[in-house]
Order: structure tokens, then C-alpha cells, then sequence
């Protein structure tokens, strides 16, 4: 009985795989690159529901780590020459990892509220210190730096083209997605997402509490470190923007409106605050202010459906 | 002898270099300067201390109520030419505005997880902050100071106004702080805070006082920014520095609690204040965050707040 259902998940799984590998041959330049970006911010998104899906903790500063794994992917670009992809991820994911940890320390003695006020205000910290740094960070103009090509060492290498990237980000994303569903199902997973349910309780029955928070928001931060690196690869920049704090509230926005603690319900949600916005912008010209009408859409959802779009299918995901 | 002599002497010589080198008239300058910001953002964190501890919501709106009540002042200096009115008028419409969101968004969420008031009212902020982008565009608009009078204060010409600010502000809490420890309303909303069942069950309308409460926050919120407009240009943006501002002053002075949030308020405005002497005002931020992850590691509590015995 179990088995069969298990088929069912992954019949449905490999459809979807497949249809988003061949997505880049049918559809043209620009919405190639739409749907790659909505994969990057569904890692993005996806690495945050660990903490709010799973071990019920908002965090408002996934920013930083994102922003921290795109600083740090351009500064592996800017000095190593020629620039190497997997240089540029190592260098991310240090960074992310190392200002997880820092953030983690601080945050993760405090609950609900004050958890999410903390990781927020540790994200404006960083981006103070990117913004102001001017030597070493550009400031507010960003570092710009050439794409590396994609390859292994030694035996070949091509340049990165739309599909490529297409195709780079989207076994990353999958990779990852894989890893989280396996952390998630895992006994650790099980103790995260006791901690959510009944946090004196896992701490009475002899789990170190503190220690499996902070390992939680590590990992938050590595995957986000992960989707900042992608996104600087396919963008060929960095900004202090990405670390302002709003990226973390369209983050937890994604969360909420694909179903938090499904996994895939961020990357949903991901997809349909930015198909949304490409259309309201579409309809009513560039100008147009498509957050109101979103904001209106994200404060009815949390009203009446605070399940997400995918809320209904939680169980069935993660069987 | 001599020796010893010159060499104290040296010493003293060195600790007057280091008195003299400190610039006592810009500290000077810089602690009056605080206290007025300060006295601003106490008004601001007052409102949100309230809002939270009455009903555990943090406000993430509560900037752009601020910033949306500097709109409404500069619309209504416009039409007007009186900044009194201007200052009024703002205070009630944000204040009803502010009950408005209350009754459409947070109503519905009594009684969930705490967190998705969070994520309401952020969404909130973003319709507000968006509005004010569509409606009044990116560039600042100017409050004119109801008055230009200034007074010399060493080498600068101070203006009176500020002090005006810092003066209405204590006001305004003075007059809100009598409000909630004698008059009856502010009695409700003080029994609501410590115990909101017992007060429904004593025939306080507890839904109305949450709306009343949230109203008279965003009324105190869009006060200040009429008042601080002048200082600065007013635009969409200017909710978000001083939310986060406040979220500290409210974290570090204690949640719930208001004289914390105000002796908080003043302490960070004159540490900035004082950094700013050295560093540019946009490093000078890192003073407040770093108070703040002091005051979480040692006193999550709050600094200003009693040790719980």
C-alpha cells in the first residue's frame, strides 16, 4: 500500500522533472530566463521553509545568506582568472555558512517573534556593512564580474548559454531539493519538526534543543548561500540590494502563499509571485505599483488560506 | 627629582591633550541633537510597544503609518498653510486608517499563531509603501517648519524648532502615559494587556479595545512623522529605517513594556548621536545593532526592565 502511493509521488516527481528539462527548448529567450529565476528563488525560498515549514521559526533574514553567497561567488570571480564555477560555489557557500553561524549563535536562544525581529535586524547589519564598505563591496553600485564557463577541471568545459544555465540551475535545484526532502525525513528532520510541535517537550525527552536550532539555520543559510551564488552566476552581478531586507519578506511571501513545510509549495509560490507580477506589469504597463495588488493577494491568503496553494498536498509530499 | 617631576608632568600633559581632544562642543551638540531624535523615536516605539503588548501583534506597518502621516501632513500644509492642522488632521486620518487595517487584517487573525500577524502586516507595509511610491513618486517632498527662529549655539545657529519636536513629543507621551493610568479607556486597555479574559469577562469590550489600541498607535506613529518631517525630505522610503529603529528601541527597552521603550529610545539616539561624531551617520546604525545583540545575549528581556526575581 505505502509502496504504491511512493510510486504515485514519483511518477509525478519525474513529469515535473521533465517537463522543466525541456522547458528551455520550447520556450523562448525571455521566459527561459523567468523560469530560471523562479527555480534560483524557490531554492531561496525552499532553504527558508526548513526554519518555517519545519522547525517553526520565521526567519526575516534569509537575505543575508543569500546576499552573503552572491558577495561571496564574486569575490571567488574577481580573483581567481580565469573565473571557476566551483571556486565561485565554494566561496558562496563558505560565506553563507560562516554568517549562518554567526546569526544562528545570536538568534537561535530566542522563539517566535523575537527570533524573526533578530534574524531581520542581523540582515540590516550586513547590508549596513556591504553598503558602506565601498572598497571592498562597490558600495551601492554592486560588483560586476564575467560569467565562468561551466565544466569539469581537466576534462571539458563550454560557456554558459540560456539552456545551460537553465539546466545547471535546475539540477542544483533539484539536487538540493532531493537533500532536503532526505534531511527532512531523516530522524534530525523528525526532531526539528518535534521542536516545532512541542519545543519543551523535545527538550524534556533529552534533545539539545539550542544545538539542533543552530544546525537548522545553518543549513537555512547554506541552501540560500547556494541560491545567492546561482544568482549571481546567471546575473553577473552583486548588489546590497539583495541583502535589504525586503528579499527576505518576498522570501517568507513565497513561503506562505506556495504552503509552507511542503518543500516544493516555495518554489510554487515562487512561480506565482513572479508570473503575477510579470503580468500585472504586462497588463498595466511598467510603471505600475504590482506589489499593492500582491500585498492585497498575500494578507487574503494568510485570511483564508493560510495552507498555501499546495497545503492541501502536504501530506501526500511528504510521505 | 626633576626627573620624576618632568616626567609626571609629561603625563599631565598627555591627559589634558586627550581632554582637549575631545570635541566637547559637538558632544554638546550631538546629546541635544539625540534627545530630539530620541524623544521622535519614543513616540514612534511607544505606539508599538502598546500594539504588541495588548495583543501581541508586531506592527510591520508601523513605519509606514509614519511615513504615510508625513504624507498626509504635506498634503494637508498644501491645501492649508497650517502646520498645527496639518499635524491634527494627519494624527486622526492615520488613526482611523490604522483602525481600518486593524478590523480588515488583524481581526481575523485573533486567537492564530502570533507569527501570521507578522506576515500581514508586512504585507501591509508593502500595499502602504507602494501607494505612497505610485501616488506622491520617488522624489522627497519638503515639510516647511512652522516656524525658522534658530539660537546660537557655539559655532552653529540652532534651530528652535527641534527643541519644539523634542518638547511635543515628551507631550504627547506624557499625555498618552496620564490617559492610561487614569482615564477609563486607558484603564481598559491596561486590564486588556494583563489579562484579556478576565477583562471580557468583566464586560470590557476586548475587540473594540484592540482596534481603539491600534488606532492610537498609528495616530502617535504619523504625530511623529508630521513633526520629524521637517527635518528630513519625506519620502516612501523613510517607514523603513525608522521601523527598524523602533523594532530595536522596542527589543532592547523590553516588548510590551513603555518606559523601557523610551529610556530605550533616548539611550540608542545618543549613542548614534555620539558615533556619528567619528563615523558617517550611516555606520553610525551599527551602534544600535550592536546594543541590541549585547542586550539579546545578556538581558533578552530588555535592558530596562527589572530582573525577574
Amino acid at each position: 500500500m505505502k509502496k504504491r502511493r511512493n510510486t504515485s509521488y514519483w511518477v509525478a516527481f519525474s513529469i515535473v522533472l521533465a517537463l522543466l528539462i525541456i522547458a528551455p527548448l520550447v520556450l523562448p529567450e525571455f521566459w527561459r530566463r523567468f523560469l530560471t529565476e523562479i527555480l534560483i528563488w524557490g531554492l531561496l525560498a525552499m532553504s527558508s521553509d526548513i526554519l518555517i515549514g519545519y522547525t517553526g521559526m520565521v526567519s526575516f533574514g534569509h537575505s543575508a545568506f543569500f546576499g552573503l553567497g552572491m558577495y561571496g561567488a564574486a569575490a571567488a570571480l574577481l580573483v581567481f582568472s580565469p573565473p571557476n564555477l566551483w571556486l565561485a560555489l565554494l566561496f558562496g557557500l563558505i560565506a553563507s555558512a560562516l554568517i549562518a553561524l554567526f546569526v544562528a549563535y545570536f538568534s537561535t536562544r530566542l522563539r517566535d517573534i523575537y527570533f524573526a525581529i533578530t534574524t531581520l535586524i542581523f540582515s540590516q547589519i550586513f547590508y549596513v556593512i556591504v553598503f558602506t564598505w565601498t572598497e571592498v563591496t562597490g558600495g551601492e553600485n554592486g560588483l560586476n564580474f564575467p560569467r565562468p564557463r561551466l565544466g569539469i577541471p581537466g576534462l571539458y568545459s563550454v560557456p554558459f548559454t540560456s539552456e545551460t544555465m537553465h539546466w545547471f540551475v535546475l539540477a542544483v535545484v533539484t539536487a538540493s531539493y532531493l537533500i532536503l526532502r532526505r534531511i527532512t525525513r531523516s530522524p534530525f528532520g523528525m526532531v526539528l519538526q518535534s521542536i516545532r510541535e512541542n519545543e519543551p517537550r523535545t527538550r524534556a525527552i533529552g534533545y539539545p534543543v539550542e544545538r539542533y536550532k543552530i544546525v537548522a539555520v545553518m543549513l537555512s543559510g547554506l541552501f540560500a548561500g547556494l541560491a545567492g551564488v546561482l544568482y549571481a552566476v546567471q546575473n553577473r552581478f552583486a548588489a546590497p540590494d539583495f541583502i535589504f531586507f525586503l528579499v527576505s519578506g518576498e522570501t517568507v511571501i513565497f513561503n506562505v502563499m506556495g504552503g509552507i513545510g511542503t518543500l516544493v509549495g516555495p518554489i510554487v509560490g515562487a512561480g506565482f509571485f513572479q508570473l503575477m507580477r510579470e503580468f500585472l506589469s504586462r497588463i498595466f504597463g511598467d510603471q505600475f505599483p504590482y506589489l499593492i495588488p500582491l500585498g492585497v493577494v498575500f494578507i487574503v491568503m494568510i485570511i483564508f488560506l493560510p495552507q498555501g496553494l499546495l497545503g492541501f498536498a502536504r501530506r501526500w509530499l511528504n510521505r | 627629582m626633576t626627573q620624576s617631576f618632568i616626567s609626571i608632568w609629561g603625563c599631565e600633559m598627555e591627559l589634558t591633550a586627550i581632554l582637549f581632544s575631545i570635541p566637547w562642543d559637538q558632544i554638546l551638540i550631538q546629546t541635544i541633537n539625540g534627545i530630539v531624535t530620541g524623544m521622535i523615536l519614543a513616540l514612534i516605539a511607544s505606539g508599538l510597544t502598546l500594539i504588541f503588548g495588548i495583543m501581541d501583534v508586531v506592527n510591520f506597518a508601523h513605519g509606514e503609518l509614519f511615513m504615510l502621516g508625513a504624507y498626509i501632513g504635506v498634503v494637508v500644509l498644501a491645501t492649508t498653510g497650517n502646520f498645527w492642522l496639518a499635524l491634527l488632521i494627519a494624527t486622526l486620518v492615520v488613526a482611523l486608517i490604522g483602525a481600518a487595517i486593524q478590523v480588515v487584517t488583524l481581526r481575523p487573525l485573533i486567537g492564530r499563531d502570533p507569527l501570521t500577524t507578522i506576515l500581514a502586516t508586512f504585507g501591509v507595509s508593502l500595499i502602504l509603501q507602494n501607494y505612497a511610491l505610485w501616488q506622491f513618486g520617488p522624489v522627497a517632498r519638503k515639510i516647511q517648519e512652522p516656524f525658522t527662529g534658530h539660537f546660537t549655539l557655539f559655532y552653529l545657529e540652532y534651530p528652535w524648532y527641534r527643541l519644539v519636536i523634542a518638547g511635543l513629543s515628551a507631550a504627547i507621551i506624557g499625555g498618552f502615559w496620564l490617559f492610561l493610568k487614569y482615564g477609563k479607556y486607558g484603564i481598559w486597555i491596561r486590564a486588556t494587556t494583563q489579562d484579556r479574559v478576565m477583562a471580557q469577562a468583566m464586560g470590557i469590550p476586548v475587540p473594540v479595545v484592540y482596534t481603539a489600541a491600534f488606532a492610537i498607535g498609528a495616530g502617535m506613529a504619523a504625530a511623529s512623522g508630521v513633526l520629524f518631517g521637517p527635518l528630513v525630505g519625506v519620502n516612501h522610503t523613510m517607514g523603513l529605517d525608522w521601523v527598524l529603529k523602533a523594532f530595536i528601541v522596542v527589543v532592547v527597552g523590553g516588548m510590551g513594556n513603555l518606559g523601557g521603550s523610551i529610556a530605550a529610545a533616548i539611550f540608542i539616539s545618543l549613542l548614534e548621536a555620539y558615533a556619528s561624531i567619528w563615523v558617517s551617520p550611516a555606520q553610525a546604525v551599527i551602534v544600535s545593532f550592536i546594543v541590541l545583540i549585547l542586550t539579546l545575549l545578556f538581558r533578552p528581556t530588555g535592558l530596562f526592565v527589572p530582573t525577574p526575581k
